[in-house]
């Protein structure tokens, strides 16, 4: 009988550009981080403790995960992404701007 | 137990190997303990060890999702080293560095600990003055680290290619002669076994999914797929998944999961004498013992907790590999792998108390965990057990994340991140 590959295998992501339009090759982007995390508007007004949250803590959760792709070697713009960081799925991909998905 | 000697090998050889004991029990949770430690990797299980033997308290259980040194311990590329820049890194890499030397004799398990000397390759002026940079700043800490030149180096490591032609020209290297590699493996056991010999429970396939609270806000105990485990203290080591652990108190950590890949070649003859790191081009390389050549690669760009990562990156430190060593060129390579690492904004561990009564942390050591093993659980257990941190780990507290007292590793260490 021949062996089959595990289904599991994969080589590289594969990410849907909502601007190009197309599912193109992980090595096309860059990752930018988590999305959504909203640039404070007065600085001057945070507290030590608002800084900690705005600059360092991360939701880093084992699932659903919003977070902005930038196509590089393509257009070149930022979009959002829905994955799922315990099997590297996308959920969704969306342009910048639109609200959280 | 039985201890290991040449007289138990002699006689257990007589009766054809078959009447050795079990290293440790497979314990089952009992409803209580003094202490518990939530991971049982060469960290957590350091921590119980050193738990009982230094401070008594022998009432402890490790509880592991998967299977004892199954997560990081054994995905890593075993590199031990200990010339960081910062002062506060020097000393708590170096009290580690110290805890390896004389291990194998403390745990009478051979965790074949070999001082074959770590080497960093310097391509470009800037390499060539952050490394003499850091060697200084090392021999200001008591840290040995030297500086030598392409010829040197070559010398010190004959596979690698010191051409002026090559596409990543060595300008020099600075060596730790103390740095080396041990195995993973026995790390893991020595200290399971050591800790099992004082009374530590160790409960594998049980997963904890949950910390329970008190109405003062300290904890009461764990959750977990076997039962609820009381213990008014909880150390959790639990590497990639530390801030899901920590989300289950409550508590949001400055800490981000990714993919680190490693990989290893068919086994060869003895051919690669040390370790050799080349930061600038993101690639390292030892030789285990086995005859494998043991390459670890860089960290996957996106947070995943999937313990796999994309075969570019593979690629990428191969191609950097073949050129500096180019006698490895026709080598094939046998199997890759991922670990999954807790990363800091400041490439700097946490490793103290937390916000939460009874609830102490041992997390973000990133990519390079493995060399603290022995330091990072002899430190968690002194916090865990005197309520307070050690001197050499009270630096590395959560509060630095709000004061800014961040000890940035990031952009100045020697570390292939």
């Amino acid at each position: 009988m021949r062996r089959q590959p595990p289904q599991w295998r994969i080589e590289m992501l594969l990410i849907h550009c909502p601007y190009c339009d197309e599912a193109r090759a992980e090595i096309e982007f860059a990752y930018a981080g988590e999305a959504h995390i909203v640039r404070p508007p007065d600085p001057s007004l945070m507290s030590d403790e608002e800084w900690q949250r705005y600059l360092f803590i991360r939701s880093n959760p084992r699932g659903r995960h919003h977070e902005r792709w930038r196509h590089i070697h393509g257009c070149g713009r930022f979009f959002n992404a829905v994955r799922d960081t315990a099997t590297d799925k996308f959920e969704a991909t969306y342009k910048a701007g639109e609200p959280r998905r | 137990m039985t201890r290991f000697s040449a007289f138990s090998l002699f006689a257990k050889a007589l009766g054809g190997h078959q009447s050795w004991p079990e290293q440790w029990p497979d314990a089952s949770p009992k409803p209580d303990y003094d202490a518990i430690i939530v991971g049982a990797g060469g960290h957590g299980l350091g921590a119980a060890y050193y738990l009982a033997k230094k401070y008594g308290i022998t009432k402890v259980a490790v509880i592991e999702k998967g299977w004892l040194g199954g997560g990081n311990t054994g995905r890593n590329t075993t590199i031990i080293r200990s010339n960081y820049l910062y002062d506060e890194s020097a000393h708590l890499y170096d009290h580690a560095l110290k805890l390896w030397d004389g291990l194998s004799q403390e745990l009478n398990y051979n965790t074949m600990y070999s001082k074959r000397g770590v080497m960093m390759l310097a391509h470009n002026v800037h390499d060539v003055q952050s490394f003499k940079r850091h060697i200084h700043a090392n021999r200001l800490n008591g840290v040995d680290n030297e500086w030598l030149s392409a010829e040197q180096a070559k010398e010190y490591c004959p596979p690698l290619s010191i051409s002026p032609d090559a596409r990543h020209p060595v300008l020099g290297a600075a060596l730790q002669r103390r740095g080396g590699t041990a195995r993973h493996d026995t790390v893991a056991w020595g200290y399971a076994r050591a800790a099992a010999a004082l009374g530590v429970d160790i409960i594998q396939n049980c997963a904890v999914t949950g910390i329970r609270r008190g109405a003062d806000g300290a904890v009461e105990g764990v959750e977990t797929t076997r039962g609820f485990i009381a213990s008014k203290r909880i150390g959790v080591s639990a590497a990639g998944h530390s801030s899901v652990i920590m989300q289950m108190a409550g508590l949001d950590f400055p800490l981000e999961s990714y993919p680190l890949q490693a990989l290893v070649s068919e086994p060869v003859k003895p051919v690669f004498p040390c370790v050799v790191m080349s930061n600038t081009v993101h690639a390292y390389m030892s030789q285990s013992d086995k005859g494998e050549l043991v390459i670890g690669a860089g960290t996957d760009q996106y947070v995943s907790y999937s313990q796999r990562g994309a075969l570019h990156i593979v690629e990428h430190t191969l191609a950097a590999i073949c050129e500096i060593f180019p006698i490895f060129r026709r080598m094939r390579m046998l199997r890759t792998w991922g670990g999954i690492v807790d990363v800091t904004p400041d490439r700097s561990p946490i490793l103290g108390k937390t916000p939460v009564k009874g609830l102490y942390v041992n997390c973000g050591w990133g990519t390079g965990g493995f060399k603290a093993t022995p330091g990072a659980g002899d430190l968690l257990a002194y916090t865990m057990a005197k309520d307070e941190p050690h001197p050499i780990n009270a630096p590395y507290n959560l509060d630095r994340f709000r004061t800014g007292r961040l000890i940035d590793e990031a952009a100045a260490a020697a570390v292939a991140h």
